[in-house]
């Protein structure tokens, strides 16, 4: 991804800042709050900037780490470095319980569920006698490295800045990964990940976990730096300021944590010490200033500052082109690979009252194209959903191999081999196309989250992009291959659709619509790569409307008109069948 | 346990609940409308309540020239907007909803505020204040973000909130105020005493209930906000302004709040943050109606209340965390309830 050279920079620059004659030891209490927002706020941007999850919870997480360390240096006597993965346990396995019930939530259930979950914990913290209620606990063991205690703010500032600067470090070897890119695709549905094999509600609890993790840890450091806790900082108030932080800086990048805790706690400082002189006795000044600031900097740079000063930047060069040398293994075939691929009988969708596939049966062979055509509204799409596993069919069946599967999830679907694109174009535009197709290879890698973290992902990785790059040659994008997705033309992401489905190095490919919005020379492209396909011994079942470009390609022909077959044969047969003609240019034809 | 105490709880959680089911309403209209998760609403409480307060107790509110500073800003925000088309009749227009209106209203508050004003006056005087305020609000921090993901709208109204809430305190002080009943008298049946004012909140509650849904059901205006909620680009194409469905829709979130205020100030205390909390319980009720059933909603505004008053019976240091914690039931059976719908975001 990025060098790691201004990394080290800004390491080394973090490091000498405190020798820095003449340093105002005030400055450095700044720099250790900072420190500590930047944290949590780190965790926000994977989970609300990269995920699209939004938590306002985030400070109860803090509230755990520092709870935990707290009773348990004071009350049990326990080394605070002990205490530390105690700490995150506690954080990260209250994540998982809270996690398993909010991320399944969509859209804005989930900010008002972390809210009130916020908020009930806060009361909680306040009333519970073991943690102190009200007053919290004080007398918190300083860290200590033998006889050397950190009691000076000065002292835990390396504490705090190696943990930030280590969690960037990891946060982003995770985003840059197999594990990473099911992440960023969480934010546009969940369908296109699913097809390819990604858990999502797995993916999602995983980044809930990591960024309550990193909370925890900002919260164990908090209560080294000021050997007291109480349940203020751990509130509402706490929650919706972490998240607009992160928002400040650019939610979508790990940096932008930094850059918006550094933002926001300086101004909150500058709000509080100077507002007063500018406008004398009146109390919530700050607030009112903060909030009105919060709205003007949405409505002028919804996107953050992070982005915003990155693009002063030279424009990155394109990436390294990876090397398409390494061989990833080919998918476990199943046995019996001659014969029927694909059956579909008396396959029925009701939606309500509306029948949009009508017990509909037909079948693909092994190396055969067969298309599925109609009007508008015929049910092509829905019955595609259903093989796929993404609808589930009211009745009738659905086998593959002679396997059902009718009640089988996407991802089950895509382990057999079977791989689609999509009507409506489904990548994520702010992905690179190599990333984009990278996630069509996610069941054919390996690596964890943890191993992604630790770098002892690479080997792995490299297959998995040296396929992807060999898939966006064979389809004819090579030189496209580092550009973000969202800035191809319609016509181009429908053909990295079609690389990212033969990652899964499919027997199956179902394509909806593939030729929609290409032009002549490329339909033609087209029509040749899907013929090689199958003579390579793949079957291509595909929705399509250009019938110049169906008729020329398929072998076989299934029409649909009102969700019911009317017709199945050869183009010949199909081109001269009254029902067909009657469907498409009404009975005078 | 005793019956009698039982219900006096069952009544106590009523009243609170008519009130969460009022905000709950509220916030389910303007979040289905302009998709803002609206934070605020509990300051529409407490400025109504606290405007309401001052006035009768022949205290100038802050509030009133706070609607005529945000309508100056919304007259700002029209005229920028229209800067390459200016025309006189939009001028004049803006001029009199933005300036004119709350110039008027700040010269009576100042007028009737001097001289301990009939508890009538002091009402329809706040809810015009609000709902000034209400109005402007969206026309100068949500209109500009319309276009933007329910994440950013929620964070803006975070933002409003904080504003609202500071200015609240420059407004009130610190104090806690109350105002004086609506509705003086009381009757007894069996054990139960009703007093005017509770039977005031039953009857608006309803009121507002049957009243939003005959306006969404049968009305014209009722109607293009919900198109305006289901899809704001289709609902322009018909010819429908949106940002008026917007304008009404806080219009009238900022009325049913300030009305909450006013009709609970005479039975608590209200302080200058009390409505965050009030308005969240509303927000408790919303989401177990899923943001979008308004008898669903009431119906969980009612167990909310009716919890809240239990619990402070029996374990009144847990109040709140019993009522925030409702919701974890709830959001279990939606999660598991709910069908795996793709949305397309951002």
């Amino acid at each position: 991804m990025q060098s790691r050279l201004p990394i080290i920079v800004f390491a080394l620059l973090m490091a000498a800042i405190p020798f820095v004659p003449g340093m105002p030891p005030f400055w450095i209490v700044l720099l250790d709050n900072i420190g500590l927002a930047a944290l949590v706020a780190m965790g926000l941007v994977l989970l609300t900037g990269v995920g699209g999850l939004t938590s306002f919870g985030q400070a109860a997480f803090v509230g755990f780490g520092a709870y935990t360390t707290a009773v348990l240096s004071t009350s049990y006597g326990l080394s605070p470095w002990l205490t530390l993965p105690l700490s995150l346990l506690v954080s990260g396995s209250l994540a998982v319980l809270l996690g398993l019930i909010t991320v399944r939530l969509s859209g804005h259930y989930l900010p008002l569920g972390t809210l009130a979950w916020g908020l009930g914990l806060f009361y909680l913290f306040s009333k519970l006698e073991f943690l102190g209620r009200n007053d919290g606990i004080s007398a918190i063991p300083p860290l200590s490295i033998g006889a050397f205690k950190m009691l000076s703010p000065g002292s835990i500032y390396y504490a705090i800045w190696v943990a930030v600067i280590l969690s960037a470090l990891l946060t982003m070897n995770l985003l840059d990964s197999r594990t990473g890119r099911a992440i960023r695709a969480l934010r546009r549905g969940h369908v296109a990940a699913e097809a390819f094999g990604v858990h999502t509600p797995r993916a999602k609890l995983l980044v809930f976990i990591h960024a309550a993790v990193l909370a925890g840890l900002s919260g164990w450091l908090y209560a080294h730096l000021q050997r007291a806790v109480n349940p203020t900082p751990f509130g509402a108030q706490a929650g919706i300021e972490y998240l607009f932080i992160a928002v400040v800086g650019g939610a979508g990048y790990v940096w932008g944590g930094v850059l918006g805790a550094a933002i926001v706690v300086v101004l909150k400082e500058v709000l509080q010490s100077y507002l007063p002189l500018i406008l004398p006795g009146s109390g919530q000044v700050e607030t009112i200033v903060f909030g009105i600031m919060l709205v003007a900097l949405l409505q002028l740079a919804p996107g953050g500052l992070w982005p915003w000063l990155m693009s002063f930047l030279p424009e990155r060069t394109s990436g390294k082109k990876p090397d398409t040398s390494l061989k990833l293994e080919s998918r476990a075939r199943a046995t019996g690979q001659s014969g029927v691929l694909l059956q579909v009988e008396k396959a029925r969708k009701q939606f309500g009252g509306v029948v949009a596939v009508n017990n509909v049966s037909f079948e693909v062979q092994a190396k055969e194209i067969v298309a599925l055509i109609g009007p508008n509204g015929a049910g092509k799409s829905t019955t595609f959903n259903l093989i796929t596993g993404v609808l589930s069919a009211t009745s009738g069946s659905i086998s593959v191999l002679g396997r059902k599967v009718d009640k089988a999830p996407p991802q089950e679907i895509v382990k057999l081999g079977i791989s689609r694109t999509f009507q409506h174009v489904k990548l994520v535009p702010d992905m690179t196309v190599l990333e984009n197709v990278a996630i069509g290879a996610h069941l054919r890698g390996h690596s964890g989250p943890v191993s992604s973290m630790l770098r002892l992902d690479r080997a792995d990785e490299a297959k998995l992009l040296s396929e992807a790059a060999r898939q966006i040659e064979r389809v004819g994008l090579a030189e496209q291959m580092h550009q973000l997705a969202g800035s191809l033309s319609l016509g181009q992401q429908r053909i990295v659709e079609i690389a990212r489905a033969l990652c899964v190095d499919p027997m199956l490919l179902l394509l909806d619509e593939p030729a929609a919005g290409l032009r002549h020379m490329e339909k033609q492209r087209l029509a040749t790569l899907l013929r090689d396909l199958r003579d390579g011994g793949m079957s291509v079942l595909l929705v399509e409307h250009d019938m110049g470009f169906v008729m020329n390609l398929a072998d076989r022909i299934v029409v649909l008109d009102f969700g019911t077959k009317i017709a199945e044969g050869t183009p010949a047969t199909i081109k001269t069948n009254p029902e067909v003609i009657k469907a498409y240019l009404g009975v005078a034809a | 346990m005793n019956t009698t105490i039982m219900l006096f709880l069952v009544q106590d959680g009523i009243t609170n609940g008519a009130i969460y089911a009022l905000l709950g309403l509220a916030l389910v209209l303007v979040f289905a409308v302009t998709r803002v998760i609206l934070i605020p609403q509990g300051e529409f409480v407490t400025y109504g309540a606290l405007t309401y307060a001052s006035l009768a107790a022949g205290q100038m509110p802050g509030t009133a020239k706070l609607a005529l500073a945000l309508g100056i800003g919304a007259f700002a925000f029209d005229l920028f907007v229209a800067r390459k088309a200016l025309h006189g009749r939009l001028v004049v227009r803006s001029l009199i909803t933005n300036i004119v209106l709350p110039a008027i209203v700040l010269a009576l508050t100042i007028y009737f505020a001097a001289q301990k004003p009939p508890v009538a006056v002091c009402i329809a005087l706040s809810l015009v204040i609000v709902a000034m305020i209400g109005l402007y609000l969206y026309r100068i921090a949500f209109q500009p973000l319309a276009h933007t993901s329910v994440l950013v709208l929620l964070i803006a109204s975070v933002g409003v909130h904080l504003a609202l809430q500071g200015l609240g305190l420059l407004f009130f002080g610190a104090e806690g105020q109350r105002g004086p009943a609506v509705l003086s008298g009381a009757f007894t049946a069996g054990a139960l005493r009703f007093t005017g004012q509770s039977i005031t909140v039953y009857a608006i509650t309803i009121a507002f209930i049957v009243g939003l849904w005959l306006f969404f059901g049968l009305t014209l205006y009722g109607k293009a906000l919900r198109a305006t909620a289901v899809n704001r680009l289709g609902a322009r194409l018909a010819g429908i302004r949106t940002t008026l469905s917007g304008q009404i829709a806080f219009l009238l979130a900022s009325v049913i709040g300030a009305l909450s205020g006013i009709m609970i100030v005479p039975i608590t205390t209200l302080y200058y943050d009390s409505g965050f909390l009030i308005g969240l319980k509303g927000f408790v009720a919303a989401i177990i109606g899923g943001l979008v059933s308004y008898p669903l909603t009431a119906v969980a505004a009612l167990v909310v209340g009716i919890v809240e008053a239990f619990s402070s019976f029996y374990a009144s240091n847990y109040k709140e965390v019993i009522v925030f914690m409702l919701l974890i039931p709830v959001l279990l059976l939606r999660s598991l309830a709910a069908p795996a719908v793709e949305e397309e975001k951002d």
